[in-house]
């Protein structure tokens, strides 16, 4: 744990506020961790709101739920699973060293959200085309509801998955780049603390998925 | 300032550090668990449970958070304090939930024509 040279062998040198490369380490995580509090109660927030008004128009939000393709949801389930395991294998392989492997893990999980989001493609557009659209635009000539309300729950739809599929967006971005710097040597077993920052935040993307997906699709 | 950061480095210099190496078999065995019990999901939503099938579909993903949580994000072999923050946001959510279904049953199904 004690450094007597500042760098690492992956080159990396810790900001010179911190007492050595594991304070450093813990604070980035700690920070992380906050972020991640923070995502919870925004997501939690609209969870909450599923709930009660789930609770108030239960058979609303089963004709809506009717509309949604559970194969789908449960597609993408096993596939963001998947990605989340590649993820955490990414940072083993760098912590034993073998940052070809890990670079290769990387990629999976890339392609396995580039996979998520296109599988979410097909359903949006799907709804969209059928007028199953949130709140005053739902499709009501179209759609022909049982119940006048239904576009409560495509609110829910839409503003749940849209904002899940902006995280898993917005996490493929950040995968991105740490195998761009994992590609370039930048970690190592010493140095890989980005790409753990990177890998919770990917991880929370499938936890929050992990509740989307019975709520929306099967439940309704 | 000062005070915090020398209480963290007694933590940490006692504790286990933020380099446990998680090994390679117990990811395997958790995302294998997750896979399972995703199929579990579907397979009690088949069984048309009635009343019990929302809270079994929450079960099932809870304890599919917890697998995440403690093993892909690490928190088992994490600082307690990251254990804790974490917490904190459960906590929280708890009490809005909470707070929200008091509301829910004192006010709107009593008084409410929605």
């Amino acid at each position: 744990m004690s450094t007597n040279n500042h760098a690492s062998t992956s080159g990396h040198h810790f900001a010179h506020h911190f007492r050595d490369a594991n304070h450093e380490f813990e604070s980035a995580k700690q920070g992380i961790w906050l972020f991640m509090v923070t995502e919870i109660l925004m997501f939690g927030g609209l969870f909450v709101a599923y709930t009660i008004f789930h609770n108030i128009y239960p058979e609303m939000f089963a004709e809506g739920a009717k509309q949604l393709d559970w194969r789908m949801g449960f597609f993408n389930t096993l596939v963001l699973i998947m990605s989340s395991l590649t993820m955490a294998l990414g940072i083993y392989y760098l912590q034993v060293g073998q940052s070809k492997k890990a670079v290769r893990s990387l990629a999976i999980t890339l392609v396995c959200g580039a996979i998520f989001m296109v599988v979410k493609y097909f359903e949006y557009t799907a709804k969209i085309h059928h007028g199953f659209l949130p709140g005053r635009f739902l499709d009501v000539h179209h759609v022909n509801p049982e119940h006048a309300n239904l576009g409560l729950y495509f609110g829910f739809y839409f503003c749940m998955t849209g904002l899940h599929g902006i995280h898993v967006l917005l996490g493929m971005g950040l995968i991105t780049w740490v195998m761009i710097r994992a590609m370039k040597g930048e970690f190592g077993p010493d140095y890989y603390t980005p790409v753990e920052g990177v890998g919770i935040f990917w991880h929370i993307v499938d936890l929050i998925w992990i509740f989307l997906f019975p709520l929306l699709y099967l439940v309704g | 300032m000062a005070n915090t950061n020398s209480q963290h480095s007694g933590h940490g210099s006692s504790g286990h550090g933020g380099h446990h190496i998680i090994p390679f078999q117990i990811y395997i065995k958790v995302a294998a668990a997750l896979i399972v019990l995703t199929f579990a999901t579907v397979f009690f939503h088949w069984l048309h449970l009635g009343a019990l099938a929302a809270p079994v579909a929450f079960l099932i993903a809870a304890v599919k958070a917890a697998l995440v949580m403690l093993f892909f994000m690490g928190l088992k072999y994490d600082d307690k304090l990251n254990q804790v923050i974490f917490g904190c946001g459960f906590f929280f959510l708890l009490v809005l939930f909470g707070f929200s279904a008091l509301d829910i049953w004192t006010r709107i199904k009593e008084i409410s024509t929605l």
